[in-house]
């Protein structure tokens, strides 16, 4: 199962190192990472897209807030949050084929953001899926490299990863 | 003021009065200080990773953080295990490590080394200096860190420039931090756990280290007594729970007493107080878990449902918990399974026959020491095994074992620490074999020196018996790299120390040497030797608690 954890955390030496080195100690593989400063600019978001039964989640949250210098951690769910992350294709495109390959990324709202005599690059957000349909399709055309952002996650509505500060959000309910 | 002097008094004002150590190029500037300052006292030890396990003992000993310094690269590197060993078993501890200068620092200096980055994953925290102005604050929360919630130790890192210069001491506004109290939800979990507890037929407690370091064993003696609850201890609870009590079934785990382990396998609800399920304790999970209920009461919220899956999970204080727990009036309908535990006590009741083996060795050392005050201090092996099996213990902090990590050579200088921490109120008994003594033998060096009244009985069977225990188990008894062919003698390297030895062959030579050794208040050596044995009981670890390795 893919689950998807929004943490924040002081900016530290070594913070990421610490976050993700829980990960890996702990046998918790990430699927995909993202991390930048955010407000108010003490802290960092870290994004983390992983694989893992329902009680590692749990398990997790748990180590995670041992860690002195993670201030909140927010689990999300697909229902109520959204996801994105960037991808930028370079693709051969020259002449004769150029306006296939265009047509082909208007469909998907990908952005031209260079043109060359025999090159393109494109930029697209959003989901996974919608990228890996986007990138099936240019295929035969002829892809020289892709690269792809860690995804991030926001909460839709009121409710921020502020509200899941404190032990609490951590622990679950059973805590002195 | 100047930064080492800064670190001086920030010890001072956490109550810091020893400090173990050993010193290198860039930790001189606090040496120099240390030396200066007649009101902490210093133990060189002979190694750095000996100074941590020395730091550990001493805090295992007093509650309180052991202090540790330790210069750059090698220095700092020796230390590894002893935090790991620290950190396995929750033991608070602060290591200041010096570091090369500010401007040094990542250009590969000499005895440049990232241990910032090499310790993060086996302490609680370890912070980098940067800034000298930082300095204060940055000991202050280590030393906050180490001692919360579930201890550990926090490694501080300072670059030698930063001893030297001119650092604020701002004013320590202590903050205590007051216990939270249980709210609604937590109330509903502590009266389903009330309810698990009367209405299971065949309910055991397992207490485990975190017992003896919440100071818990008062309210876990009288909550086993007030529901007539059995008690089986891990490795690390070992003195959380008299073991002349009526309710003490003894200890349990891979090498636990049968009667203990089949309790606990019989059992229908196991409430862990302190003991985080691990696998030496529990076997195969699968087979472990099978038909019980789980009540589990821990200080870390992350030690719940890590290793058992939906117990009845309670993280706090486990004063406080097992205060709530205590609320309901108690029905005791638990003979039936009472006359059970004291059938499998029977099946199991070990005969002492005064021969010439280690379980007698430990039986007698038990006897003797239990009309007084002494910690038992062990390595790791067989003989602790042993020791935890036949050694009785009454007390929190008189028995003392690396748990977790399970490191050879933590014995001796862990013992230093202890002794150096109960001065003369409690005599150390130090128990090792002859691998552990060779890796860290050379604390010998310091127990002469300080004059510690450490008696250290070294089983010697000229092998690593808990590896040719295992070859014999599972490697068709192809024993390799554990027996030693060539022999040396104990009792002249001991001796060469200035420590009082006795070279030991009998049982009546060992009663003999036990009772000198104890007769006189000064550092003493008993080397015990004696045939390779095997460790029983053993358990078959993948099958179960109550299945048992038959020699």
């Amino acid at each position: 199962m893919k689950h998807v954890l929004s943490v924040l955390v002081n900016n530290q030496p070594g913070v990421l190192l610490r976050v993700v080195g829980m990960f890996s100690r702990r046998s918790f593989n990430i699927d995909s990472l993202s991390v930048g400063v955010t407000q108010p600019n003490k802290y960092s978001r870290i994004t983390i897209f992983f694989q893992g039964e329902s009680y590692i989640v749990d398990q997790i949250i748990k180590q995670l807030g041992k860690i002195p210098d993670v201030a909140a951690v927010q689990l999300h769910n697909p229902e109520t949050a959204v996801y994105r992350g960037m991808t930028l294709i370079k693709i051969r495109a020259n002449d004769t084929n150029r306006l296939d390959v265009l047509k082909i990324a208007e469909l998907f709202r990908a952005h031209v953001i260079d043109v060359q005599k025999t090159t393109l690059i494109f930029e697209i957000t959003g989901q996974d899926e919608k990228v890996s349909a986007l990138l099936q399709l240019l295929t035969p055309y002829g892809i020289l490299e892709v690269i792809r952002t860690g995804q991030v996650a926001l909460e839709r509505g009121e409710k921020t990863i502020f509200n899941c500060a404190g032990k609490t959000a951590f622990y679950s309910k059973n805590l002195l | 003021m100047e930064g080492s002097a800064a670190i001086i008094k920030c010890l001072k004002e956490n109550n810091v009065d020893t400090v173990f150590g050993y010193p290198g190029g860039m930790i001189l500037p606090l040496f120099d200080a240390l030396g200066r300052d007649e009101s902490i006292k210093f133990i060189l030890s002979t190694h750095e990773q000996s100074a941590a396990h020395a730091a550990d003992g001493y805090a295992r000993a007093s509650g309180l953080p052991g202090v540790c310094i330790a210069t750059s690269g090698p220095g700092a590197t020796n230390l590894v295990t002893g935090i790991a060993t620290a950190f396995m078993d929750s033991v608070p501890m602060i290591i200041i490590t010096g570091q090369v200068d500010s401007d040094l620092l990542g250009k590969d200096s000499f005895q440049e080394t990232d241990i910032f980055g090499i310790t993060m994953p086996i302490t609680k925290y370890s912070f980098r200096l940067r800034k000298a102005d930082e300095l204060v604050v940055v000991l202050r929360k280590a030393f906050e860190l180490a001692n919360a919630g579930r201890k550990g130790p926090v490694l501080v890192d300072i670059p030698k420039n930063l001893f030297f210069c001119d650092v604020p001491y701002p004013k320590y506004n202590l903050q205590k931090r007051e216990t939270d109290r249980p709210d609604a939800d937590f109330l509903i979990c502590a009266a389903e756990a009330q309810k698990k507890i009367l209405q299971s037929h065949k309910p055991i407690i397992i207490a485990g280290g975190g017992v003896i370091f919440g100071q818990a064993s008062d309210e876990l003696r009288k909550f086993a007594e007030k529901y007539n609850l059995p008690v089986v201890v891990t490795l690390m609870g070992i003195g959380s729970f008299p073991a002349d009590h009526e309710l003490y079934m003894g200890f349990a785990g891979l090498h636990g007493r049968k009667s203990a382990n089949c309790a606990v396998a019989e059992a229908d609800l196991v409430i862990a107080i302190g003991s985080r399920f691990g696998d030496r304790q529990t076997g195969n999970i699968t087979e472990y878990v099978n038909d019980k209920h789980f009540i589990h009461i821990d200080i870390d919220p992350a030690e719940i449902d890590k290793n058992v899956h939906s117990s009845i999970g309670l993280a706090g204080d486990i004063k406080i918990i097992l205060a709530l727990l205590m609320q309901q009036k108690a029905v005791d309908d638990l003979a039936k399974w009472w006359n059970r535990l004291n059938e499998l006590r029977k099946e199991d009741d070990f005969e002492y026959t005064g021969a010439y083996d280690v379980p007698n060795v430990m039986h007698h050392i038990s006897q003797t020491i239990n009309r007084g005050d002494y910690a038992v201090v062990t390595d790791v092996g067989q003989h602790q095994m042993w020791a935890a099996q036949h050694i009785e213990r009454f007390k929190p902090r008189t028995w003392f074992t690396s748990g977790g990590l399970g490191t050879m050579g933590f014995g001796l200088p862990a013992a230093v620490g202890i002794q150096i921490y109960y001065k003369h109120d409690r005599r150390v008994i130090h128990i090792a074999g002859d691998g552990g003594i060779k890796m860290t033998g050379s604390e010998y060096y310091t127990i002469a020196a300080l004059n510690l009244p450490i008696i250290s009985v070294i089983i010697n069977n000229e092998s690593l018996g808990m590896i040719r225990q295992l070859q014999k188990v599972f490697y068709g008894t192809r024993y390799f790299s554990s027996e030693f062919k060539y022999r040396m003698n104990y009792a002249e390297y001991v001796n060469s120390f200035g420590i009082d030895t006795y070279d030991v062959h009998s049982m009546d030579e060992f009663v003999e040497a036990l009772s000198n050794a104890i007769s006189e208040n000064r550092p003493k050596a008993i080397i015990v030797n004696i045939d390779k044995e095997f460790v029983e009981p053993m358990t078959k670890m993948d099958c179960g608690i109550n299945t048992f390795i038959k020699f």
